[in-house]
């Protein structure tokens, strides 16, 4: 006896493009004819492949493609990618919401859906009224949630509201209370979207306690969809990257996050790496900044301690008579780890005007990052102080590890020196 | 081979052509029937200050417009009833019927945000608002009552009903079947292409007209006779025609007519669940 616990089996997802009118028509006759006589749908055969940055050639596009993968039982797997990837329409074939164009998806159990929070609310009734509501919407029995009523609304922290209509709570309130029900619904399989982006911080780290907890304590399995890698870091061993509606890795979720920093910028780099971007103050002109390491190549992967220059080419077609540029570093949470300006620098001043064809480099303080990875943002201003360039996509680079022991990371490592006195 | 032996509990796939109920999963979600028709009933006259009062008020001015217009400038007969109790009994089953058929039939477009967030048998819904509407109808069968009782014992009136009222919950069953089933199919007719929804809402408003409510069907054997197949044809026509004989011994009653509504009835609702259910697995797609 196996335990996957859910199975996907080429499963694909196609949707029309374009509004519902009178064009739609003929293609819904089209596909009744070939069904009503036992045909293939014909307008599955078409459709491109879900990159929603290139135009569409065909109407069809295919949201999710070939996907094929399994979960064991107690997984609990992050799935991550860029916007408009296919997770939410992923989540949304597990959730029963809608149907899979082709391929079948298996599962064990129950399985529960928190697209949203506090689902079915209605703002006339009682909190209490609205968690029996919510609760059964989500597939709960009437006796589970009185059995779980004192625990549901001790963990939303909502008690002296219970009875209070749900218009008059904060949308906290409201949020607490939803994910309290869901958090209490004990299916067998959890799937969950991106819901903790609201509510404080302590109710993040509540609500992240809470579903650890129902993965490691109750061997259930759980799928979560987000953007936080914070979050995806801290709650799943396991981890899938989806790309243009394509599962493109599955594994440990420390690799597959690299792998998916890496595509997110690999991409705009190569884009315009040796294109001149003309900036607001047209007499200046740049490439797009690159990284290099202690062998002078470029690169995007330091060891740890290596020297780390960050380099920018500039074009100056009229003469400048100063300039500003500053670097930000931040972590993949979006911590901001350090800045750099140049005017802040007292050893850097710039002696003559500027012309012509000249490099900027910035050596980071390099020895003192930890081993992840980073994203650098960069703006450029004149003379008279304007902003004239600044990056709109964050330049990625990772440190790997050599550190000889395994401590805590922190922001900053080796930060101290050490002395010995006798 | 094991494989094969292995069970899952629950199995997604593509839509196909198979024709199924899906009752039984429906009955499983009986809890959040009930939710639904607690919601309704509590949440109906929040903040109203005459609240279900409303429910009285409603059918009573319109059959006060009715015994002003129809009766008393368009002269149509009443069969011999008195016109209060002879409008009153037909609004109040023609607003059941149609408040089932505007909640029915608005299922898919009005729930869509939960519809796209949660799965559950979409046919809770238009069940449940069947069943919240009975609270209004009994309470205007209540109203009904005590003015029929008014005219029976203070202006010594000569109605009585007989033993055919017993056949009252049945009639409402029909109704409340026969809404649900034309509800649901013109629900899962609309969600793609809304022309349907602009048609049928103003049908429905004609459909009122071919219903004996404002004249007893007895007018149109006499007058127009040869249109009367049209009313006849109308499966809510046995309804109020029985009801009304039930209660207060006049009107066209036939055991006939009243097995061909409940036919039409059965049929309909059985059509109307089979494509209800196939809708409402990719419904959120092209809403």
């Amino acid at each position: 006896m196996s335990n996957i616990a859910i199975k996907f089996e080429n499963i694909s997802k196609q949707y029309r493009l374009g509004v519902v009118g009178t064009g739609t028509i003929s293609h819904d006759l089209n596909r009744w004819w070939h069904l009503v006589r036992g045909k293939e749908d014909p307008y599955l055969k078409v459709g491109e492949v879900n990159d929603r940055s290139s135009k569409a050639i065909s109407q069809y596009v295919w949201a999710l493609k070939d996907i094929n993968f399994e979960v064991e039982q107690g997984d609990v797997v992050g799935i991550i990618g860029r916007n408009g990837a296919g997770k939410s329409t992923l989540l949304k074939l597990l959730s029963r919401v809608t149907t899979p164009s082709t391929g079948i998806i298996k599962a064990k159990g129950r399985i529960a859906s928190l697209l949203e929070v506090g689902t079915g609310f209605h703002p006339e009734l009682t909190g209490r009224e609205n968690i029996y509501m919510n609760g059964t919407i989500m597939g709960m029995t009437k006796h589970e949630i009185t059995r779980k009523l004192d625990e549901i609304i001790d963990f939303a922290g909502v008690e002296k509201y219970i009875d209070t209509p749900a218009k008059r709570y904060s949308s906290g309130m409201t949020v607490r209370l939803g994910f309290a029900i869901a958090a209490h619904l004990e299916p067998e399989i959890l799937v969950v979207d991106e819901v903790l982006a609201v509510g404080d911080a302590e109710f993040q780290k509540k609500a992240i306690g809470k579903m650890q907890n129902i993965s490691k304590g109750e061997g259930r399995t759980v799928l979560f969809v987000s953007h936080n890698m914070g979050a995806v870091k801290s709650l799943c061993p396991k981890c899938l990257l989806m790309e243009n509606g394509r599962v493109s890795l599955i594994g440990e979720t420390n690799n597959v996050i690299s792998r998916y920093i890496e595509m997110a910028s690999s991409k705009n780099i190569s884009d315009s790496k040796d294109e001149w971007i003309t900036s607001i103050d047209e007499r200046l002109k740049i490439k797009a900044p690159y990284f290099i390491g202690e062998s002078n190549q470029i690169q995007k992967i330091f060891s740890q301690g290596e020297s780390i220059k960050v380099v920018f080419e500039v074009d100056f077609i009229d003469e400048f008579k100063k300039i500003m540029i500053g670097i930000a570093l931040d972590d993949i949470y979006g911590n901001r780890i350090l800045t750099s300006h140049s005017i802040d620098d007292e050893n850097f001043s710039i002696s003559k005007s500027l012309k012509g064809k000249i490099r900027f480099i910035c050596d980071l303080e390099s020895k003192y990052l930890s081993a992840q990875s980073y994203n650098i943002t960069f703006g450029i201003r004149n003379e008279a102080n304007v902003s004239i360039i600044k990056s709109e996509v964050p330049l990625a680079f990772s440190i790997e590890p050599t550190r000889k022991i395994d401590g805590n990371a922190g922001i900053l490592v080796n930060a101290g020196h050490w002395d010995m006195e006798l | 081979m094991e494989s094969e032996k292995e069970h899952w509990d629950i199995i997604i796939k593509p839509r196909d052509n198979s024709f199924s109920l899906n009752l039984g999963e429906t009955w499983k979600y009986r809890d959040l029937i009930k939710r639904y028709i607690h919601r309704d009933i509590v949440t109906a006259y929040k903040q109203t200050v005459l609240g279900p009062i409303w429910y009285i008020i409603q059918p009573l001015f319109t059959t006060i417009m009715y015994m002003f217009v129809f009766a008393g400038i368009a002269n149509i007969p009443t069969d011999g009833l008195p016109q209060p109790l002879f409008y009153l009994s037909g609004i109040l089953i023609w607003n059941y019927f149609a408040e089932c058929l505007g909640r029915a039939q608005g299922t898919f477009l009005s729930n869509a945000g939960v519809f796209s967030k949660v799965y559950f048998p979409r046919m809770v819904v238009p069940i449940s608002g069947a069943i919240s509407t009975m609270l209004k109808l009994a309470i205007q069968v209540a109203t009904f009552a005590v003015i029929y009782l008014y005219f029976y014992y203070a202006k010594g009136i000569d109605i009585s009903p007989n033993i055919y009222i017993l056949l009252f919950p049945l009639l409402i069953l029909m109704t409340a079947c026969f809404a649900i089933g034309t509800g649901i199919i013109i629900s899962s007719m609309t969600t793609k292409y809304r022309d349907m929804g602009i048609l049928i809402s103003f049908l429905v408003s004609l459909w009122m007209y071919i219903t004996p409510i404002i004249y007893p069907l007895s007018v149109m054997s006499e007058r127009y006779s040869e249109y009367k197949w049209i009313i006849a044809l109308n499966p809510l026509t046995p309804i109020v025609e029985t009801f009304r004989f039930a209660t207060m011994g006049t009107g066209e009653f036939s055991w006939a007519s009243l097995a061909y509504s409940f036919g039409v009835t059965v049929v309909v609702l059985i059509a109307g669940i089979g494509v209800f259910n196939k809708v409402e697995r990719n419904f959120i797609d092209v809403v």
